[in-house]
C-alpha cells in the first residue's frame, strides 16, 4: 500500500460523520451490531467479544453545525457532549445498538442519563472505573463490571458471553496495542518520518473500523515510514498534553506542527492505550483484563493518583521518555480532568525546569494563528536558549 | 410579611458551630486529630468514633460566599495558577488556605491529618484532594462510591463500598488517631443520627403544608446544616432537631409561614420544587427575588445532597459498614439523571408545587450537565412550567441581579397566566 492511500483512507474515515465505515460493517454482517463508546476508556475487548463492533464517538469536531446540541448545554459546559447530542439528534448514530460512558468526568456521566432518555431503544451503561488500584478491591470491583457488561451486551446481541470468544478479543486488542506502541516509538525516534498529523487521522480512522482493518493499514503505514529517507529538520520536540478527551481540531495539530515542532508524545484518543501492557490470554480473560487495567492503567486525569508524588514527577517522566525539550498543555475550554490536573502537572514541570505553554481549545475552534505565534514563538525559545535540561 | 424574628434552633446552631470551629482551632495543642471530607457521601459517625474532627471545605466555601470572602480567595487561586473554568468552591477554599485558612467564624483552620476522600457523586472532589495533598502533604485515604447510573445500588457495589471502609478507611483512621475501631461507638452515634434523621424528615415534609412553614431551599440551608456536616450523631445534632421539628410543628399549629429576612411569608402565592444549589455570594438577595413574590420553595434537591432521608433511608446501628455504604451512594448527586427527573416530578406532585426553578451554576457539572434535559423532561410529564435561572456557586462575578430578577419576575407572571393559584390553605396530599 502506498502510503498517501492509507493516509487518504484514514482521513476519509476520520471525517466521515456519518460512520460509513462502521455501517459498511453491519452492512457486510448481517445480524451483527454496534456499540458507541465515550471516550476515555471502555474495554473494547468486551464490546467486540460479544459479537459487536467498538465504534468511538468524538463528537463531531470541527466538521458539524452545532443546531439541536446546544440546546442540551449551557455555555459554560465543554462542546463535546453538544457535538455528540448533534449526531445522536440528527439521526448519526442510528446504526448504535448500545453507547457506553466511561467515568471521565461528569459531563460525560450525566450524558448517559440524557442518552438513556433520548434513546431507549439503545442499550446504555455508565462504565465507573475502579479508582482504588488494587486487586483485592477495585480489581474484583472492574471484574465484576465488566463481567456484568458481557452479559448485557451478550443479550442485546443475542451471543451469551463466552470466554474463549473474549480470550480471542483480547489477543487481537493486544496486536492493535503492540502496533499502536510501534507508532508510536517510530514517531518518537524519527517524528521527521512520522508526522502526527498523520498518526492522528490514523488512530482516529482506528476508532471506528473493526480492529484487524486497522491492524493492516497501520502495519503497512509503518513499513512505508521505515522506508522513508525523510531527514531531520530543525525543529523542538514537545510533548502535547491535555486533550485525552475532547479532541482538538486536526488544523490544529498540524499548526502546531508548522510552527516549528516536532510532537514526540500526546494524549490525543488515549483510550487505545490505556492499558499500557499486553492482556494475558490464557486463564479467565475478565479476570486478565481486570489485573491488567489494575497494573498498567496509564496515568491520566480520569483515574485517581495514589502517590501523593506522582503528579508531579509525571511530566518529567514523560519528558525524558520522549527526549523532549518542552511541553504544550493543551486543554479543552471547561474540561474539569484537564483543567484541574494542569495546575499540579504545571508545578511539577516547573519543579524540572521544563519549558512549557499552554492553552485552551475547543473541538471547532477555527482559528488558528494565535495558536500558531504562540506554539512558535515556544519552538523558537526552546531552540534559542535550550529546552529541558 | 409579619416581623422577622429568629428562631431558638438557629441560634442553637450557630453556637453549635462556633463551639466546634474553636475546638478546631484548638487541636493543634488539644491533640485532636482532623479529618478533612467532603458533604456528600461524609462519614461522620466514623470520624467522630475515632475521636477526630471534621472538616468540610465546601461548607467552608460557602462559608466564604456568604461572608464575602470568595471573590478574594478565588482570585488568589487563579494568580496561582487555576483555570479560571472549574469550581469555585476548590479555589475558593485554596485562596483561602494560601491566605492563612482563616475559618469563615474568624478562628484559624488546623491543618488535616488525614484526607479522608469519600468520592461520591462528584468527579471534582477527587482533584480537589490531590490539590489539597500538594499543599499539606497529609495522608490520603480513597473511598470509591460507585454511581447510581443504572438507578440502584446493587450488592456488589454495597459489597465494594463496604471492603474499602474495612480495609482501606478505618486503618487510615486507626493510623492517624491511634485508637482502634470501636464498632460499639460507631454503634451508638448511628443511633443518634437516625433519631436527628427523624425529625429532620419531619421537618423538611412539613412543607406539605398551606401555607408551607418552612422554605426547603433558602432555609431548608440552614436545617440541613449539622446533619450534613460534622455533627451527625451528636447528642447536639439530636437536640438541634428536636428544637427544629417542635418550632415548625408549631408554625404548622398556627398557620404561619416560613420566618424570612423580612418577616414571615405567610402569603403564598406560588410554591416552587427547586433543583441546583443557592447562590451563596448574594444569598439574601436571591431569597428576596422569592419572598417579594410569594414565592415559597417546598421542595428541593440542594437539601438533599448529604443524603435523601426523606425517601426513607436511616442510618442502621445493626449494620454500621453496610449503612455507611448506603448513606453514601443515596446521595443526590450520586443519582442518575433518570432518578433525578422522577425525583422532580414526585416533589412536584407530592407537595403541590405549582411551579419548578431550575438555578443551574457554572461551578458544579455534577448539578449543571443536563439540567436543561431535567427542564424539558420534568415539564413534559407534570405539565409544570419550569424556569431556569443561571449563577454560580461562589464566584461573585457570576451572578447578574438584575438578569435573574427578570427571569423570575417573567416566570411568575407566567404561572399566573397558566394557572392563576392563590390563598390556598389547608393540606396537600
Amino acid at each position: 500500500m502506498q502510503r498517501a492511500s492509507i493516509i487518504d483512507w484514514a482521513s476519509s474515515v476520520y471525517e466521515d460523520l456519518d460512520f460509513g465505515a462502521a455501517r459498511a460493517w453491519l452492512a457486510d454482517h448481517p445480524g451483527r451490531m454496534a456499540c458507541g463508546f465515550l471516550p476515555v476508556y471502555a474495554p473494547r475487548e468486551i464490546v467486540w467479544g460479544a459479537g459487536m463492533l467498538p465504534v468511538a464517538i468524538w463528537g463531531g469536531g470541527d466538521r458539524v453545525e452545532i443546531i439541536k446540541g446546544d440546546a442540551f448545554y449551557q455555555s459554560y459546559i465543554c462542546h463535546l457532549p453538544r457535538s455528540v447530542i448533534e449526531l445522536g439528534q440528527s439521526g448519526k448514530l442510528d446504526f448504535l445498538s448500545a453507547m457506553l460512558f466511561p467515568s471521565t468526568c461528569d459531563v460525560i456521566r450525566n450524558l448517559s442519563g440524557i442518552w438513556r432518555m433520548l434513546h431507549p431503544e439503545v442499550y446504555v451503561r455508565y462504565l465507573d472505573l475502579p479508582q482504588v488500584l488494587d486487586a483485592s478491591t477495585g480489581g474484583a470491583f472492574w471484574r465484576a463490571e465488566m463481567e456484568i457488561l458481557s452479559r448485557e451486551l451478550g443479550e442485546r446481541a443475542g451471543m451469551a458471553p463466552d470466554a474463549a470468544r473474549l480470550r480471542e478479543a483480547i489477543g487481537l486488542y493486544n496486536e492493535v496495542r503492540h502496533v499502536l506502541r510501534e507508532l508510536y516509538r517510530v514517531r518518537r525516534e524519527r517524528p521527521w518520518a512520522l508526522p502526527t498529523s498523520e498518526l492522528y487521522v490514523l488512530i482516529r480512522a482506528g476508532e471506528v473500523v473493526p480492529p484487524q482493518v486497522f491492524l493492516d493499514k497501520a502495519r503497512a503505514y509503518l513499513a512505508t515510514v521505515e522506508a522513508s529517507d525523510a531527514r531531520p529538520k530543525d525543529r523542538a520536540r514537545v510533548v502535547v498534553v491535555g486533550a485525552f478527551c475532547e479532541q482538538p481540531p486536526l488544523g490544529l495539530i498540524k499548526t502546531i506542527e508548522r510552527a516549528g515542532c516536532y510532537i514526540v508524545d500526546d494524549d490525543f484518543v488515549l483510550g487505545n492505550r490505556f492499558l499500557t501492557a499486553d492482556v494475558a490470554i490464557d486463564g479467565d480473560p475478565w479476570q486478565a483484563l481486570s489485573d491488567a487495567f489494575i497494573t498498567s492503567a496509564v496515568k491520566s486525569s480520569v483515574l485517581y493518583e495514589d502517590d501523593p508524588g506522582g503528579k508531579r514527577a509525571l511530566i518529567a517522566a514523560q519528558v525524558e521518555a520522549s527526549k523532549a525539550e518542552g511541553v504544550i498543555f493543551a486543554a479543552p475550554s471547561f474540561c474539569d480532568p484537564a483543567l484541574l490536573d494542569r495546575v499540579m502537572l504545571r508545578a511539577g514541570a516547573t519543579a524540572h525546569q521544563i519549558p512549557q505553554i499552554s492553552f485552551r481549545y475547543a473541538e471547532n475552534t477555527g482559528q488558528f494563528q494565535p495558536f500558531r505565534e504562540q506554539a512558535g514563538t515556544f519552538a523558537d525559545s526552546l531552540k534559542l536558549w535550550g529546552g529541558a535540561a | 410579611m409579619s416581623q422577622a424574628e429568629k428562631d431558638r434552633s438557629m441560634q442553637l446552631q450557630k453556637d453549635m458551630i462556633g463551639a466546634h470551629f474553636k475546638r478546631l482551632e484548638r487541636a493543634p495543642e488539644s491533640g485532636e486529630k482532623v479529618v478533612y471530607t467532603f458533604v456528600p457521601g461524609n462519614l461522620t459517625e466514623l470520624i467522630l468514633s475515632f475521636g477526630a474532627l471534621p472538616v468540610l471545605p465546601e461548607v467552608n466555601a460557602l462559608q466564604s460566599g456568604l461572608r464575602g470572602k470568595s471573590r478574594e480567595y478565588i482570585a488568589e487561586a487563579e494568580k496561582a495558577g487555576h483555570s479560571e473554568d472549574v469550581c469555585t468552591y476548590v479555589k475558593c477554599d485554596i485562596g483561602m488556605m494560601k491566605k492563612g485558612n482563616i475559618s469563615p467564624t474568624g478562628t484559624r483552620l488546623p491543618r488535616p491529618d488525614l484526607l479522608l476522600l469519600s468520592y461520591t457523586g462528584c468527579y471534582t472532589f477527587m482533584k480537589w484532594f490531590e490539590l489539597l495533598r500538594e499543599e499539606y502533604d497529609c495522608p490520603t485515604v480513597f473511598l470509591h462510591v460507585p454511581y447510581q447510573g443504572e438507578g440502584k445500588v446493587t450488592p456488589e457495589h454495597r459489597d465494594y463500598m463496604v471492603r474499602q471502609l474495612r480495609d482501606k478507611v478505618i486503618p487510615a483512621l486507626e493510623q492517624v488517631t491511634g485508637r482502634a475501631y470501636d464498632e460499639d461507638k460507631l454503634r451508638e452515634l448511628l443511633g443518634k443520627s437516625r433519631t436527628a434523621e427523624d425529625d429532620l424528615v419531619a421537618t423538611l415534609h412539613a412543607a406539605k403544608h398551606k401555607p408551607s412553614p418552612i422554605d426547603s431551599l433558602f432555609g431548608a440551608v440552614y436545617y440541613v446544616g449539622p446533619i450534613f456536616s460534622s455533627f451527625r450523631g451528636t447528642q447536639d445534632a439530636v437536640d438541634f432537631y428536636a428544637a427544629l421539628r417542635a418550632e415548625v410543628e408549631e408554625r404548622v399549629r398556627l398557620g404561619q409561614g416560613p420566618v424570612t429576612p423580612e418577616g414571615q411569608l405567610d402569603e403564598q402565592k406560588y410554591r416552587l420544587v427547586v433543583e441546583g444549589t443557592p447562590n451563596w455570594t448574594s444569598f439574601r438577595d436571591f431569597w428576596k427575588m422569592f419572598y417579594d413574590e410569594g414565592a415559597v420553595v417546598v421542595a428541593s434537591t440542594y437539601s438533599k445532597v448529604g443524603g435523601l432521608y426523606d425517601l426513607g433511608f436511616r442510618h442502621d446501628p445493626s449494620d454500621p459498614l453496610g449503612t455507611l455504604a448506603d448513606y453514601c451512594a443515596g446521595c443526590y448527586t450520586n443519582l442518575s439523571l433518570p432518578s433525578r427527573v422522577q425525583l422532580l416530578v414526585d416533589y412536584i406532585r407530592d407537595y403541590d408545587a405549582n411551579g419548578f426553578v431550575i438555578n443551574s451554576v457554572k461551578s458544579c457539572n455534577s448539578f449543571s450537565a443536563g439540567q436543561l434535559m431535567i427542564l424539558r423532561e420534568v415539564e413534559k410529564r407534570t405539565g409544570v412550567p419550569g424556569a431556569f435561572i443561571e449563577s454560580d456557586l461562589v464566584d461573585p462575578r457570576y451572578f447578574s441581579a438584575a438578569n435573574i430578577k427578570n427571569r423570575l419576575e417573567s416566570y411568575f407572571q407566567m404561572i399566573d397566566a397558566r394557572a392563576p393559584v392563590s390563598g390556598r390553605v389547608g393540606v396537600a396530599a
